[in-house]
């Protein structure tokens, strides 16, 4: 996409520069965690509108298709999706039709309907689409990519801000913040920057552990809940 | 208060989830059969994966099953014999059915085999359920039968198993293939549904086996203490899809909810309990059958390949 981007970048003048950042670049999701909002600002020398993209890690995601099988609805087809964002969402400073055009969007990969997806599979082109629609679907149905375009708000004509937020199952790794100036239906600067989101704290200490030690991990369950129902029998016991 | 449970990576309410593991635990005092089958989905219904729901759930019924255990032993109510042979099968039920859950899961299926064992087990265990209380409520009303049908534990061609032990506390003199198989049987079935098992335990050893009733809680909770920590330690070495954090939160719940459950378990009649029992388990029934065969909730699932969702 960085690359897209440097071919449609207007050549640089004074007026476009732009700078932005985070008001952190770091979720830590700790155990009271329950999903964020995450400040993103800048400045801009001159008028025009910002676009911001957040994706996430790249992951593989499996969609199945349940059909009817003698009477049970079973899943059958299914296709894998290769390389695409865990996480998904946008801000932009007006509605994102107006500042760009249709083939700039899909140029630049702005909007998940234009972030193209791998597939490993056979299926027919209209298949394939609605397999694309049910995953889009489905991941806005668990918040991960976005329904609604997050505002980006000017302060005066060169101070801007905008929240972007981050739900409780959101997935740990590396994203990328893209910050971007458009001018005149042209993206004319770009501010990309990085961003972790981790596990931190005791729930971290207990996911590394489960995964690090698993014998003694399921052991340790198991005395927990030796030691749960004990208490419990002998607590409950004076009757 | 929410909290971030670490290994189904979301947060939910922990209020929700005592209050949850407490009305669960409540109804499986006062029936004296467990109530996993209700809690399961309740879990999967509220977001959590249903691997972890299901590894969580079986970790927690460790504790429950154990508290009733140790109740019911300190009244003599355990036939530590026969719960000793139903356990060597329930072992090995157990993790073959941990072993066969991963198995579907990778290949998509797993959600429609646990749909089709909870509705076969439910459906059946549960209509058997409600005609009896029904009839043990209008028992004034229906004519007794005048054919005898021999109980199961019996009849001829199961006097004929090899291996014939003596079961004292139980009053019994049968082969231990029986309950060896039962066993296995129900371990299978409670590692793919995420349950502990008593609501096909129970009613296996009253009518299949012939057992006293004195002696089937007790015996049922003490095989399903090793069976369910069976399960929990498979689920983590082979899934790492326990979530302690989740279990232990539901433990609190269920635990305090059980001995509650329990003390009133006496003064309400049986047959009613029984009732009511049965009518939920056929709701539950109903409400997974409904989503198999009529109507899903989703036609298009997904699943992010490395993850348990």
């Amino acid at each position: 996409m960085l690359i897209a981007l440097t071919l449609v970048w207007a050549p640089l003048t004074k007026a476009d520069t732009l700078i932005a950042d985070l008001s952190s670049h770091l979720i830590a999701i700790t155990t009271g965690f329950k999903g964020t909002d995450l400040l993103m600002f800048g400045a801009i020398d001159a008028p025009g509108d910002i676009v911001v993209v957040v994706q996430g890690p790249l992951t593989s995601i499996i969609v199945r298709k349940k059909e009817r099988v003698a009477g049970v609805w079973v899943n059958q087809a299914n296709i894998t999706f290769e390389n695409i964002p865990s996480f998904y969402a946008i801000a932009s400073s007006k509605p994102i039709e107006q500042i760009l055009s249709p083939e700039t969007q899909k140029q630049l990969n702005i909007g998940i309907e234009n972030v193209p997806m791998k597939v490993d599979g056979e299926l027919t082109p209209e298949e394939e689409k609605q397999f694309h629609d049910a995953l889009i679907a489905n991941k806005r149905l668990q918040e991960l990519y976005y329904t609604d375009i997050a505002r980006v708000n000017f302060m005066g004509r060169e101070l801007f801000r905008t929240n972007i937020f981050f739900p409780s199952n959101v997935p740990t790794g590396d994203y990328v913040v893209d910050i971007m100036l458009v001018r005149d239906k042209n993206v004319v600067g770009v501010q990309r920057t990085p961003l972790v989101v981790s596990k931190v704290g005791f729930g971290a200490e207990i996911f590394d552990f489960a995964h690090q030690q698993k014998w003694f991990y399921g052991s340790l369950s198991i005395c927990l809940a030796i030691f749960g129902g004990g208490v419990g029998y002998v607590f409950f016991r004076r009757r | 208060m929410q909290v971030y449970l670490p290994i189904a990576e979301l947060s939910l309410d922990v209020f929700l989830l005592l209050v949850l593991g407490g009305l669960v635990g409540f109804i499986s005092g006062i029936s004296g059969i467990g109530a996993s089958f209700l809690m399961t989905p309740i879990l999967i219904f509220i977001g959590i994966p249903s691997p972890v729901a299901v590894a969580s759930q079986a970790n927690q019924v460790v504790a429950t099953s154990l508290s009733g255990t140790l109740s019911q032993w300190s009244r003599g109510n355990i036939d530590f014999k026969m719960g000793g042979i139903l356990l060597i099968g329930g072992m090995a039920g157990s993790s073959l059915g941990v072993w066969l859950f991963g198995l579907l899961a990778k290949i998509g299926q797993a959600d429609l085999v646990v749909a089709i064992s909870y509705i076969f087990c439910l459906g059946s265990i549960g209509l058997l359920m409600l005609w009896e209380s029904i009839r043990s409520l209008f028992k004034k009303m229906i004519k007794p039968s005048t054919k005898v049908r021999l109980p199961f534990y019996q009849r001829p061609w199961i006097q004929t198993l090899p291996l014939k032990r003596n079961f004292p506390k139980s009053k019994l003199y049968i082969s231990i293939c029986l309950p060896m198989t039962i066993g296995f049987g129900v371990g299978l079935l409670s590692a793919i549904m995420g349950v502990g098992g008593s609501f096909l335990l129970v009613p296996a050893m009253i009518y299949l086996l012939g057992m006293p009733i004195t002696v089937v809680v007790g015996t049922s909770l003490f095989q399903m203490v090793f069976v369910t920590a069976n399960v929990t330690l498979q689920q983590a070495i082979q899934n790492q899809s326990v979530d302690i954090l989740l279990a232990a939160i539901l433990m609190i719940g269920g635990v305090v909810g059980t001995q509650w459950g329990t003390k009133l378990s006496g003064k309400i009649r049986g047959e009613y309990v029984r009732f009511g029992f049965s009518l939920l388990m056929l709701g539950v029934c109903v409400g997974l059958a409904n989503e198999l065969l009529v109507k899903p909730s989703a036609i298009y699932s997904i699943r992010t390949i490395g993850e348990l969702r």
